[in-house]
């Protein structure tokens, strides 16, 4: 799920990683694991640009309170 | 009746008696020769200039212009060679739709009065209609200026876009074409964004305070992290809407980044200049997530590529490190060997050493006897020099004073000796050369 905090969140921490390895500083042991976290961060956000799942709603308000319909975008309707 | 009276103005300062006479025969009362109080005249005048000119319309251009504390408006109206006061009271100005300032070319309506304290003519405004420009224009000017000066419209005050927008509101006519020019690029281009619509009106009356709202709640609603406020191209009167002022404010006062997307490139609307970023057709502002979405896929992959890049130079580095390190172990027999060479080595040094000494002590040794033989008395000798003794002491005989006749001396020469007696002294001769 693309919540925008974790995704964001996910790119700097790849970024840092990017970062420290190619810096040159770590260990074998410790550029591995970099490596494999790095590369199952830019797995994660590569699949969430790609995700086709999205939603597209309605959002109505009546008596205060906000409520969401279903929004048919294939709908060719008249033109404004 | 008209010409007659022209005729009677123009001749008016020609002479006094004329002129009364004029009057006189305008009011038909006064009898020549009358002389008037201030007020009478004032009076005379106000009857004259209110009846006759009375309501009129009137073009100018707008100078010293001010607006007094109880609303009510002064200025003078005036053309290349005259000038005309004017006053257009709060009642009259309060529904005006632009400010009136300096400069501005106008049409005034309203009725000449004269204002018998400052003994001055005026004429009181009731209308003012614009000239040139159209009051919408003009009005749209102001409030442009108005919110700029107030910074709506500061550089400083625009918001970066989010990294990459997953949720996008967006505020325009669910049933309108820009509403479906941004679903079908998202849809196309950036499918991973969800859409969140707030239908309004985006014409008419009741739009601008729609808009607004729309704005307020997608703020509210939460979990929106853009919102695009758009309407297809229309003429400027379709799109004025997002001309108000308010539209302007609830843009700039949105916590959540606005894209002002409105109509085609011609029309610049204050929703536009107050927006973070603003784009000319919907269809650009849903552009603008696909192209961050992916630049953000390329940025992704080129990160991906350096971790590649850097393990691998990580385990090369690495592979040759080892290959160093082998050449730096060595087995103990290679050591023992590299040893034996050494001590080799260092006794071939020694044997070299010590000899090299002897030589060099013999060298010495050789020198310093021929030096010694060059020193003996007896070297001397042989090439004719003599050696003498006086006899007995043995002490040998340097110079004459040591002699006196009689002494007996011994000689050695190279070969044997002899001894002799001396016969006479010389002293201080010198030294005898040979």
């Amino acid at each position: 799920m693309k919540e925008k905090p974790v995704f964001e969140e996910d790119l700097r921490k790849l970024q840092k990683i990017v970062d420290e390895l190619s810096s040159g500083k770590l260990t074998l042991g410790e550029s591995l694991k970099k490596y494999e976290e790095g590369v199952k961060i830019a797995q994660a956000c590569s699949f969430t640009l790609g995700e086709a799942q999205r939603k597209v709603e309605l959002l109505m308000k009546k008596d205060g309170k906000f409520s969401l319909e279903k929004f048919d975008d294939t709908d060719e309707g008249e033109e404004a | 009746m008209q010409k007659n009276k022209l005729e009677r103005y123009g001749s008016a300062s020609n002479s006094r008696s004329h002129k009364l006479k004029g009057y006189g025969s305008v009011s038909g009362e006064r009898e020549a020769g009358h002389v008037y109080t201030v007020s009478e005249i004032t009076q005379k005048i106000k009857t004259l200039l209110e009846e006759k000119v009375g309501e009129v319309w009137v073009e100018g251009e707008i100078s010293n212009f001010n607006s007094g504390p109880n609303g009510h408006f002064y200025f003078s109206l005036k053309d290349q060679s005259c000038i005309i006061k004017a006053a257009m009271f709060f009642y009259a100005n309060r529904g005006l739709k632009f400010k009136l300032e300096n400069g501005l070319k106008v049409l005034c309506f309203g009725k000449v009065n004269v204002y018998g304290p400052h003994g001055q003519y005026q004429i009181v405004v009731e209308r003012v209609e614009l000239k040139g420009i159209g009051a919408q224009q003009l009005a749209f000017e102001q409030l442009k200026k108005k919110l700029a000066q107030e910074g709506l419209f500061d550089q400083a005050h625009k918001r970066p876009l989010p990294l990459m927008p997953f949720s996008v509101g967006i505020v325009t006519s669910a049933k309108g074409a820009a509403v479906r020019d941004i679903l079908q690029i998202l849809k196309k281009g950036a499918p991973c964004v969800d859409a969140l619509i707030r239908s309004v009106r985006v014409q008419g009356e009741y739009a601008a305070g729609e808009i607004c709202s729309a704005i307020e709640e997608l703020n509210s609603f939460g979990g929106v992290d853009l919102i695009i406020v758009s309407r297809g191209g229309g003429s400027s009167e379709d799109l004025w809407s997002f001309n108000e002022e308010a539209v302007a404010r609830a843009v700039y006062g949105s916590r959540i980044p606005v894209i002002s997307a409105v109509g085609h490139q011609i029309n610049t609307t204050l929703s536009d200049l107050a927006a973070d970023i603003f784009v000319e057709t919907p269809s650009a502002a849903a552009k603008i997530i696909v192209d961050r979405k992916n630049a953000l896929l390329s940025e992704i992959a080129d990160w991906k590529h350096r971790l590649d890049f850097s393990m691998k130079n990580a385990i090369n580095g690495l592979g040759a490190d080892l290959i160093a390190l082998k050449h730096a172990l060595k087995s103990p027999s290679d050591r023992l060997l590299e040893k034996q060479q050494f001590l080799d080595e260092l006794l071939a040094g020694l044997n070299y050493n010590i000899r090299h000494s002897l030589e060099l002590a013999k060298e010495r040794s050789s020198s310093l006897i021929q030096r010694l033989g060059v020193l003996s008395p007896l070297a001397v000798l042989s090439r004719g020099y003599s050696l003498s003794m006086i006899i007995p002491k043995e002490e040998i005989l340097k110079e004459s004073s040591q002699l006196k006749a009689g002494d007996r001396l011994k000689t050695v020469l190279h070969r044997g000796s002899f001894t002799s007696i001396v016969q006479e002294v010389f002293r201080d001769e010198g030294k005898t050369g040979i």
